[in-house]
Parts: C-alpha cells; sequence; structure tokens
C-alpha cells in the first residue's frame, strides 16, 4: 500500500517565502487570503486528500468506471468521497463569491490541485472538469446563463466538461464538424459525435453540463468558424428545477492505460438543445482565455504524480535491504544494508526531490502570477504579468507533465520489480501520468506554442518576463559567497538559453521548420534553466536563514536540505542543457533530411 | 444551554515521537502539532448537540502557546461559537487546568462541560474527573454515545464485557471515548467563518489561578529496544526456556 503525506512545509516554504504569496491579501477581492487562513485552509485540504481521496485511489484504478447502457458508474466509494469534497466547499474555493464561491485566489486553487492529484488523480478529474466549464461561462456566457449554472458548478451539486475532441479533430480544432442549428427561440439544435470527453457521463452528480465546440450553418471554414456552446444533461426549468433528459449521451467509455476511475466518454449529441456561450464563431478565442489555468492545473496534475512517486520511493529504499554499500557496511545488524545506501539510488532519489521542489516552486511562482495578472490595481503590473504567464505556461505544462510521467518511472526503478507489479501502486502513477503529456495540448503543441507564439510575440516582449529577471537577480547577487557555486553554472546554462533563443528565433524566421525541430528540445532547455533559476532563489533564501538562525534553530535541517537539494541540480542535472543546446544548434536539416517513404 | 469544551493542542498523533536528548522531555521544536483527537470528538458532539438543538452556544477553551490559538479556531471552523484563549509558557497540570476551567464554568454557567478522556501527550487523563469533583458536578467518563433530554444526561460506557449506561441530572461533564463520534472535516466557508468568530483572552491571573506544580518530572526516556529473537534447535529447547526463561508457561 502506497503512502502519502501532503508536503506541506514545503509548499509553505514556497508560498510564503520564494513567491510571496502574502501580498496576494493586498489584492483587490483577496483580502481574506492571508498567510495564516492559507495554511488552515491547506492543513483542511490535507486531511482530506490523505483520509478520503487516498485510500480510493489503488482501489479505484482497479475497479475502474463501469458502463451499462448509457449510464457509468464510478468506482466504489468515489460517491461518499466526493460528497465530502463537494460539501466541504472545495470545488468553488476560487469561484466568484457572487455565486457561491469562496473568492480565494488561483494559487491556493493550484496547491490544493496538486495534493487533490497526489493523493487520487482520477478523483480530481471531476472537479477539474467543472472548474473548466465554470471559468467557460463565468468569462463568456451571458447572465441568464450565469445565474442558473455558476452556483450549481462552483457548488459541485453539478458538474462540467469541455468536450472539443472528435473522432477526426485532435490538435486541429479546425476540424471540428458538430453542427449547431438554432431553434428560433435563442436555443441551438447541437448534432454531432465527441469523443474522449472526461466526466462526460458519471453518478456523482444531479447534472452534467457540457461546454461543446461546434459549428454554426454559416460560419465560416476551419478554426474561425467554431462557437461554443452550453448543453445540459437535464434542461433546467425556469425554477431550477431539473426537466426533460437532453439528448446528449454517453454512448460509450474508453479502456485506457490510467486514471481508469476518471470516465473517458465518447458523447453523442443528437439535436441537443444548447445555449451560445459568448460571441458567434468565437469559440476559440473564449478556449483560450481559460486556457491558462487549465495548463497551469494539468502541470499540477504532473506534479502531484511525481510527489507521491517520490515520497513512496524515499520509503522504501529506507526499508529494502539488498546488497551492501560499497564503502563498507552500514547496517551491521541487517543482512543487508538498505537501498538508500547506493549512489544509483541517491541518483534516482535526488533526481526526483530535485525536479519535483523546483516544478513546484516554479509553476506557484506562475500561479501567483496568474493572480496578480486578474487583480493588481495597476495596470502595468498586470499587462506584465500576463506576459509572463503566456510565456511560461506552455513551460508549465509540457515540463511538469513531462517530470511527472518520468519521476514516476524512477519511483518503479526504485522499486525494482516491486514497482512493476501492481500491489506497490508504483506503477499506477506513471499509467495515471502519461496522459497529462497528451492532452490539454500535447507536449509537442505546447513547444510549438513557445517557439512559434511566445518566442516571436513583439519581438521578444514576452521573452522579457523571464530574462529580465533573471538578468537583475544575477547583478545583485553576483557578489553573493553563498550563491557561487551555483551562480556559475547557473550563468553558463542561462547563455545557452540565450543563444539558442536567438537561434531559434532567426532561423525560424527564415524558415518555419527550423523552430519546430528544435522546439521540444528549446522547451525543455528553458524549462530547466527556469527551474535552476527557482532553485538559485531557493538557495539564497535557505543559506540566509542558516546564516541568521547561526547555523542551528528549528529549520535548520529544512534549510541544509534545500541546499544541498541545489547543488545536486546545479551539478547533476542543469548540464543536460549542454547537450540540448547543441543539438538545437545543429537546426532542421537532420530532422527534414529524411524522405517520408524512407522511414 | 451552553456547553463548553476544553481542547489542547499536541504533537499530532501521526507523529513519531522523539526524546530531546538531555531527557528533559519529548521534542516539540518543528514537529506538526494539532487538537488531541479526544477533544476533537469533543468538539464535534457539542456542535452536533447545537445542531440537534440541545444546545444553544458552544465554546472551546484552550490553556496554551500562542499557536494553540490556531487550535481554537480550527474547533471553530468545525462549528464552535467562539473560544476562550488563556495564555501559558509551559504546560499547565491537570490540577491547575481544572482549577482554571472551573472559573471559567462559574462564569460562563454551561450545561454540560465535554472533555477529552484524557490528552496523547501527557496522559494523565485527570483534568476531567478533578473539573467535575472541584464543581461538585456528576461525570460520566469515557462516553461513547451521549443524549440530552429533559434535563438529564444520558452516557453509554463501553466496558469490559459490554456496554453501561448512566444518567445524571445537568449540569454534568463527560469525557469521550473514540467510538463517540467520527469528527467532521471543516469546511472551506466554516474556516473563512471561523476567523471572524470571537476569540476572547483571559489570563491565569484573571482568573485567580496560579500554575503550582504538584509533580516533578524526572526523565523522559525511550521505551527499552526490542531485543533481537533467537533461534532454538527444537521443540523441547523452546518448551525449556518459555517454562524456566520466560516463566510464561507452568
Ligand atoms: C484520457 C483522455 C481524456 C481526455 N479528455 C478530453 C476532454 O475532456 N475533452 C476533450 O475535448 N478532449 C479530451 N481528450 C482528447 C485529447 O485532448 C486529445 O487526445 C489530444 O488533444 C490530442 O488529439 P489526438 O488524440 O487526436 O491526437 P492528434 O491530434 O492526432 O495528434 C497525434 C500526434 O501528432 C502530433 N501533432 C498533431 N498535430 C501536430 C502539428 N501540427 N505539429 C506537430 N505535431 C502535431 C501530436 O502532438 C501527437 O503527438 C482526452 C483524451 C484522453 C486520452
Amino acid at each position: 500500500m502506497p503512502i502519502y503525506k501532503a508536503p506541506l512545509e514545503d509548499i509553505k516554504f514556497v508560498l510564503n517565502e520564494v513567491v510571496g504569496a502574502a501580498d496576494l491579501a493586498g489584492l483587490p477581492g483577496y483580502g481574506e487570503a492571508t498567510p495564516e487562513l492559507v495554511d488552515t485552509i491547506l492543513e483542511e485540504a490535507a486531511k482530506i486528500c490523505e483520509e478520503v481521496l487516498f485510500p480510493l485511489n489503488q482501489s479505484g484504478d482497479a475497479e475502474g468506471c463501469t458502463f451499462d447502457n448509457g449510464a457509468v458508474k464510478t468506482p466504489s466509494g468515489f460517491k461518499d468521497a466526493y460528497q465530502v469534497f463537494r460539501e466541504g466547499g472545495w470545488t468553488g474555493l476560487s469561484c466568484d463569491p457572487a455565486y457561491g464561491g469562496q473568492g480565494l485566489p488561483m494559487l491556493v486553487n493550484f496547491v490544493v490541485n496538486e495534493l487533490v492529484c497526489s493523493a487520487n488523480m482520477s478523483f480530481g478529474m471531476y472537479p477539474g472538469l467543472s472548474h473548466g466549464a465554470y471559468n467557460a461561462v463565468a468569462k463568456h456566457a451571458d447572465d441568464a446563463l450565469k445565474n442558473i449554472y455558476l452556483p450549481k458548478l462552483a457548488d459541485g451539486t453539478w458538474t462540467g466538461t469541455m468536450c472539443l475532441t472528435e473522432p477526426h479533430c485532435g490538435t486541429d480544432l479546425g476540424l471540428v464538424r458538430t453542427k449547431a442549428e438554432p431553434l428560433g427561440n435563442g436555443a441551438f439544435k447541437i448534432t454531432g459525435t465527441k469523443i474522449f470527453i472526461s466526466a462526460g457521463e458519471h453518478d456523482l452528480a444531479d447534472n452534467i453540463i457540457h461546454l461543446v465546440l461546434a459549428r454554426l450553418p454559416d460560419a465560416p471554414q476551419g478554426i474561425r468558424g467554431i462557437s461554443l456552446f452550453l448543453v445540459p444533461k437535464f434542461i433546467v426549468n425556469p425554477d431550477g428545477s431539473l426537466g426533460q433528459r437532453n439528448a446528449a449521451v454517453c454512448g460509450s467509455i474508453e479502456h485506457k492505460m490510467g486514471i481508469k476511475a476518471s470516465a473517458t466518454c465518447t458523447m453523442n449529441f443528437d439535436g441537443a438543445v444548447g445555449w451560445l456561450v459568448g460571441k458567434p464563431n468565437k469559440g476559440m478565442s473564449a478556449m483560450f482565455t481559460m486556457m491558462n489555468e487549465a495548463r497551469l492545473a494539468v502541470g499540477m496534475q504532473g506534479l502531484g504524480l511525481a510527489e507521491v512517486a517520490y515520497q513512496n520511493a524515499v520509503q522504501y529504499a529506507r526499508e529494502r535491504l539488498q546488497g551492501r554499500a560499497l564503502t563498507g557496511v552500514k547496517a551491521a545488524d541487517k543482512p543487508a544494508d538498505p537501498l538508500i545506501v547506493h549512489p544509483d539510488i541517491r541518483r534516482n532519489l535526488l533526481t526526483m526531490k530535485a525536479l519535483v521542489e523546483g516544478c513546484r516552486a516554479l509553476a506557484l511562482w506562475v500561479g501567483h502570477a496568474l493572480d496578480i495578472e486578474a487583480r493588481h490595481t495597476d495596470e502595468k503590473m498586470r499587462a506584465e504579468a500576463a506576459d509572463f504567464v503566456a510565456l511560461m505556461i506552455p513551460i508549465i505544462k509540457a515540463f511538469l507533465t513531462d517530470t511527472g510521467f518520468d519521476v514516476a518511472n524512477l519511483g518503479v526503478q526504485i522499486y525494482g520489480g516491486h514497482g512493476y507489479i501492481r500491489d506497490h501502486g508504483m506503477e499506477q502513477f506513471v499509467r495515471d501520468a502519461r496522459i497529462t503529456q497528451i492532452y490539454e495540448g500535447t507536449n509537442g503543441i505546447q513547444a510549438l506554442d513557445l517557439v512559434g507564439r511566445k518566442m516571436p510575440e513583439d519581438f521578444g516582449r514576452l521573452m522579457r518576463q523571464f530574462f529580465h529577471p533573471v538578468a537583475d537577480f544575477m547583478a545583485a547577487e553576483k557578489d553573493n559567497a553563498a550563491l557561487s557555486e551555483m551562480l556559475m553554472p547557473f550563468m553558463s546554462a542561462f547563455g545557452k538559453l540565450q543563444l539558442s533563443t536567438v537561434t531559434v528565433a532567426t532561423r525560424g524566421f527564415g524558415n518555419p521548420d527550423e523552430a519546430a525541430a528544435a522546439a521540444t528540445d528549446y522547451l525543455r532547455l528553458f524549462a530547466l534553466v527556469a527551474v535552476g533559476f527557482m532553485w538559485l532563489k531557493m538557495a539564497k533564501i535557505a543559506a540566509a536563514r542558516l546564516v541568521d538562525a547561526g547555523g542551528a534553530g528549528a529549520n535548520a535541517a529544512f534549510y541544509e536540505t534545500k541546499l544541498k537539494t541545489a547543488r545536486y541540480y546545479f551539478t547533476k542535472i542543469l548540464p543536460q542543457v549542454n547537450a540540448l543546446n547543441i543539438a538545437i544548434l545543429a537546426g532542421a536539416k537532420p530532422v527534414m533530411d529524411m524522405p517520408a517513404e524512407a522511414f | 444551554m451552553k456547553v463548553l469544551v476544553s481542547i489542547k493542542r499536541v504533537i499530532d498523533y501521526n507523529v513519531k515521537i522523539r526524546i530531546k536528548p538531555d531527557n528533559s522531555g519529548v521534542e516539540t521544536q518543528n514537529v506538526k502539532m494539532s487538537m488531541n483527537p479526544f477533544d476533537e470528538i469533543a468538539v464535534e458532539e457539542a456542535v452536533r448537540l447545537k445542531e440537534k438543538g440541545f444546545a444553544t452556544e458552544t465554546i472551546a477553551v484552550t490553556f496554551g502557546v500562542t499557536q494553540a490559538q490556531e487550535t481554537l479556531r480550527t474547533a471553530m471552523a468545525m462549528g464552535i461559537d467562539r473560544a476562550i484563549y488563556v495564555p501559558v509558557e509551559t504546560d499547565l497540570q491537570s490540577l491547575t487546568v481544572a482549577k482554571a476551567l472551573k472559573k471559567i464554568v462559574e462564569k460562563e454557567q454551561p450545561g454540560l462541560v465535554i472533555m477529552g478522556k484524557q490528552a496523547i501527550d501527557g496522559d494523565s487523563g485527570q483534568a476531567g474527573p478533578m473539573l467535575a469533583g472541584l464543581l461538585g458536578w456528576p461525570q460520566a467518563t469515557f462516553a461513547s454515545r451521549v443524549e440530552v433530554a429533559d434535563g438529564r444526561v444520558r452516557v453509554v460506557r463501553e466496558v469490559d464485557g459490554g456496554l453501561e449506561t448512566l444518567e445524571a441530572p445537568l449540569p454534568a461533564l463527560i469525557t469521550t471515548d473514540l467510538r463517540l463520534n467520527e469528527p467532521r472535516y471543516a469546511s472551506l466557508p466554516n474556516i473563512m467563518k471561523a476567523k471572524k468568530k470571537p476569540l476572547e483572552n483571559l489570563t491565569l491571573a484573571d482568573l485567580g489561578v496560579e500554575p503550582e506544580p504538584r509533580l516533578k518530572m524526572l526523565r523522559v526516556d525511550e521505551p527499552a529496544k526490542r531485543q533481537a529473537g533467537i533461534k532454538v534447535p527444537d521443540v523441547a529447547t523452546l518448551l525449556d526456556k518459555l517454562r524456566n526463561e520466560a516463566k510464561v508457561i507452568g
């Protein structure tokens, strides 16, 4: 049986010391979000995740969802757990108080996302998709729709879905075929088939609100002709009660590699009644405005799985006795030494730890900026935060989910054969993590977004939001003796990022294949530098705290460990940028040279 | 009727306890603290009594360091109406707690006091019975079911080999056992509301109580480590050892 304890100490460190989340309480509407209240909230969230959601993770995976004649049953225990989660008000954490939400910062919601996904990623899909639907309605629907749907989505009585994908149409949403015809009474008739719809049908809530991309009769071809519609499973009567069953029916559920307790549904819309959300033909831009939050949330899924895999790997490495330390017996009273004495095991554990903690810091930095973008009173601050978020989102989505998978995979390795079999739950983390690299825009598409859209925008305006703070930090800390051992490798890596940025930008300008062929390597290089920057910041804080405390004090061990982990990151992980840089400089030719038929 | 509960902030029950190197006590620095589990049950019971309409107001009291106020907020997030915080630097002994609570009870006049059967740090289990003694109230300890009706409280206790049902007139004191209820998770809206609920500060001096320790703690030691076992060659040796060394069979 795997274990999970919410890593609150590290989260609080990042929130309070690295990101400075206390300032959120100074933003309009966030007055309540003081560090003390956030602490209390996270402690309660941790309890529910550890005690209610986590115990259902393995059983939910083994049992899966079942489909019977249009109805989907979630695994045993999910209904009760959802009830606890919903009644606790967790579904509405960052929703608008005007619609019954708690109005807390998005940043707090992201942290809770991490905990939920560590505990039970499949479970997290249901409230996660609802939150996406809530955002779509909140940002784009008219008041009539908002008043009917937002309170129920916020309090979780109803759940939501995002219906984009069709059999012939995944990444390329311009191919959407689902039709919407006006009924004359303000409503529309929706007809088409959507596939892979998470939470499309289930037994957790009374009603399911589908947000569906479809095409109006006179719509232009391609991506500019797509509109967004709200299609409820049950039509809502004027008095708010549930009326007629709508013709939006689940045809089947997928059998799949992971997140087996999350229902992945084929949804058939056979003239279902729906309402337009936002303007005609502006469905894609409506999706774009909520994409940042959704992609960061998927990044948190990757992070959550990496965290839980790491926790279990450490425990196992301490307990499993196998072999003797090369430099002499460590546990003489035992038949063998614990795994944790072996350099290769330590290398794996440290890689996991350094990536998990570094990614957490990076994600919460970006999450914090999302709140600044949404709420700051100063327009310039909002605009800069928006640029920073836009730049970092593809990096967060792709790198955190790649890391989620890689770290979960290392977790299996540490368990050896015991990781490959089901009992310890380690292989489940790998299977669950795999989808995060695919949905919400595959990681390849994230890389294209970075090099094709974010990098060139306004001659690198977005890039400055990362490059400038880094340059400022390096200038300010150049004489900080405590940091010099880390600043040196970081500056070298940052140089590689600058060089490859210029290379990709200039070559890509002449030939887009140049940018596209470098995209994935470039995103990874960028991410490694960005995580390195977080490790620099964390090391600076840790070193200063240790000096303040004279090397002792309550948290000395915590800060010592941070410094050691930072050193590992700078010496053993960050050097990967060198190889990536060389590969990027090699250009597109080796990739494009091969004729398709020669493969 | 008011219901008063007392709560204590203790080392979280999940934490592996470490003894200070000088054997002067348990390491509490940088250790996760939370509400004593039996007190959580007391809080839950009080909140349920209010929800059922038996209690008009619920009050939680704690004696503790500054952070113990967070524990009071937790109790209020679970549904307690207001709290009283009495700052103390070091752990109070049971008798001092009982004397101070007596003063608070006299001031607040609750119809029922609910306390944990023991705090999991000191394991003394004395504060409740001492308070009942000082107040001259009936008490029912280790409650596993509580019903209030017509100015009386009925308490079911799990005793060896069965259940015992007691009844007492109010006001009365109850201490909770593990199976009395399952404490709820605080909801997010209630966590936020708890911030605004009244939290009154009182000092021991206000209550006219002096912390007069009667007991002196000499030292704290870890339990003896389990010795490694031995292999015996045959059943006869085993029997011999059980009979003559372990003396567990005759
Ligand atoms: C478990 C699960 C849950 C899902 N939940 C939902 C949901 O709730 N709602 C929803 O609408 N969809 C959902 N999806 C669908 C998911 O978002 C899509 O699978 C994803 O967008 C990719 O589309 P596709 O599978 O058609 O792959 P394709 O688009 O066919 O892509 C195949 C491969 O080609 C690459 N590729 C495609 N185009 C390009 C390009 N232009 N340049 C370079 N590479 C390219 C992709 O990166 C990918 O590697 C879910 C899928 C799964 C498996």
